[in-house]
């Protein structure tokens, strides 16, 4: 929903701090998540974030989430899909090119990002989006991915 | 400017030590010289008369001439299709890509078709919205935005591969440029955004319409600030409004473009409002040029491209300088026996 996408962005510091809590925990958890098997969890969970995620911050679930350096603001919700900041187009009212009556995903990306503890995050470029992996479980992927970066060093 | 080693089309230059392409236009910015570009409004026709007639009219002033790719979602012959038919004569177009209507596959595959016919630059852009245009119906595609795609040509150039990593056998040699506006909100992330540019790959930048030059100068001493003048070329974007009731059309209806009151009360109250139109360009011409890490000028005169030699001449950039055009050598020698 518009409003609660909104009231999310105002708050991108707790849910910043909510996220990291989360992925700690999640981390944690994948001793237990690889014994049950990973592509057996994908649906379930995805299912639940794409509802959570859903309501909070309209989340499209292109399974590669960068809401951490948009602000908590998805980007996904740009017409134009745009990941590295706002398009030209913006009204001087803040308001987007296409959807008139929609403010512009990446002025409230922006704003949001200021009030995070890792305002610098927005400034990274993002790679092109991975159509192959749209509709699965981003927060899977990045547990994934951070125990494969972690698993060489303790070797 | 006279290069030694003049172009024969068809030909490439050499690529200059310290350069990425073989292009006139980097060639001119690496020397130092105040670079003109201009905006080269596609036909709605397929006779390559209508292309050759367009450009002509900028002979002896311009350095490169943007080649837009759908601009204002408009449908217009293809910018592959104008490069390939300016390259023909030698001309040095500036190949737009927008994201808007093609995948990464079909603008990777341009890239190597525009740089093979001998297009040395490519401006990569987001594109507007299909709302803004004829095809309202259209299929937006922005499978990349303008930041991936620096990056992805970037990568071709430079790594020789393709965004999936299969080889290329022989690069794209591309002076890479972006778009910038000063001028939209939120005004204090563009400098940062005009960073992140670089950092995936703009060598030069070209801005939207610039009618607001303390905002501007604002925008330039934050890049400043953040290191950026040295790292890229910035040539702003300036055009002449033909009257009020147009620039405040354009005010209202084309996105992205800024125009402040004063401007459009200037028009409103000049006998002669196309005259007083070009002579406001000529002023912001002059008054861009004395800001600190301006390159260049590029000229936007949708419907109006008769009168930029005339603003060229008249803002006095060039400096005496002829840039090169299909046959300008041969005048020169003909006009040097004459004497």
């Amino acid at each position: 929903m518009y409003k609660t996408r909104l009231w999310a962005v105002r708050h991108a510091r707790a849910f910043e701090t909510l996220y990291n809590l989360l992925e700690k925990s999640l981390v944690k958890l994948h001793p237990i998540m690889a014994k049950i098997g990973y592509s057996r969890l994908e649906k379930p969970v995805a299912a639940m974030e794409q509802l959570c995620k859903g309501v909070l911050f309209d989340c499209q679930m292109c399974g590669q989430c960068a809401l951490s350096a948009t602000g908590m603001s998805c980007s996904m919700n740009c017409p134009k899909n745009l990941r590295n900041g706002p398009c030209g187009g913006v009204r001087q009212n803040g308001h987007c090119e296409v959807k008139p009556e929609m403010r512009c995903v990446w002025v409230e990306a922006w704003k949001g990002s200021q009030n995070m503890q890792d305002s610098q995050q927005i400034f990274a470029v993002q790679l092109p989006v991975n159509y192959a992996i749209k509709g699965r479980s981003a927060w899977l992927g990045k547990v994934k991915e951070i125990v494969q970066y972690q698993e060489p060093k303790s070797k | 400017m006279i290069f030694h080693d003049e172009p024969v089309p068809g030909k490439m230059l050499p690529i200059l030590e310290g350069h990425t392409s073989a292009g006139r236009l980097e060639r001119v910015l690496r020397a130092g010289h105040f670079a003109v570009t201009s905006e080269l409004a596609p036909p709605d026709s397929a006779d390559p008369n209508d292309v050759f007639a367009r450009a002509h009219v900028f002979d002896g002033f311009v350095d490169g001439m943007n080649a837009t790719d759908g601009s204002g979602a408009n449908c217009h012959m293809s910018s592959v299709g104008m490069c390939a038919l300016l390259t023909r004569i030698g001309y040095a177009p500036i190949m737009q890509i927008s994201c808007r209507d093609k995948n990464r596959i079909a603008i990777q595959g341009d890239v190597l078709g525009g740089a093979a016919m001998g297009v040395s630059n490519m401006l990569c852009l987001t594109g507007d919205g299909v709302q803004a245009g004829d095809h309202p119906q259209a299929k937006p595609v922005f499978d990349l935005d303008c930041m991936s795609l620096l990056e992805t040509i970037r990568g071709m150039r430079d790594k020789g591969e393709f965004l999936s990593g299969r080889q290329i056998s022989s690069p794209p040699k591309v002076f890479l440029g972006a778009a910038s506006n000063p001028f939209a909100p939120p005004y204090d992330f563009r400098p940062h955004r005009l960073a992140k540019k670089i950092v995936a790959g703009a060598q030069f930048i070209q801005t939207n319409y610039c009618f607001d030059v303390p905002r501007f100068k604002e925008f330039m001493a934050r890049s400043r600030d953040l290191g950026l003048l040295e790292k890229v070329f910035i040539l702003p974007g300036v055009g002449p409004m033909a009257s009020a009731k147009t620039a405040t059309w354009i005010r209202n209806n084309v996105p992205g473009i800024h125009i402040p009151d004063a401007v459009i009360k200037r028009l409103a109250g000049a006998s002669d409002q196309k005259r007083e139109g070009q002579n406001l360009c000529v002023e912001l011409i002059q008054q861009l040029r004395e800001i600190e890490g301006v390159s260049g000028i590029h000229v936007m005169a949708y419907r109006q491209e008769e009168s930029v030699a005339d603003i060229i001449k008249r803002s006095g950039v060039l400096q005496g300088r002829t840039p090169w055009y299909p046959g300008r050598d041969q005048q020169h020698f003909a006009e040097s026996t004459q004497k």
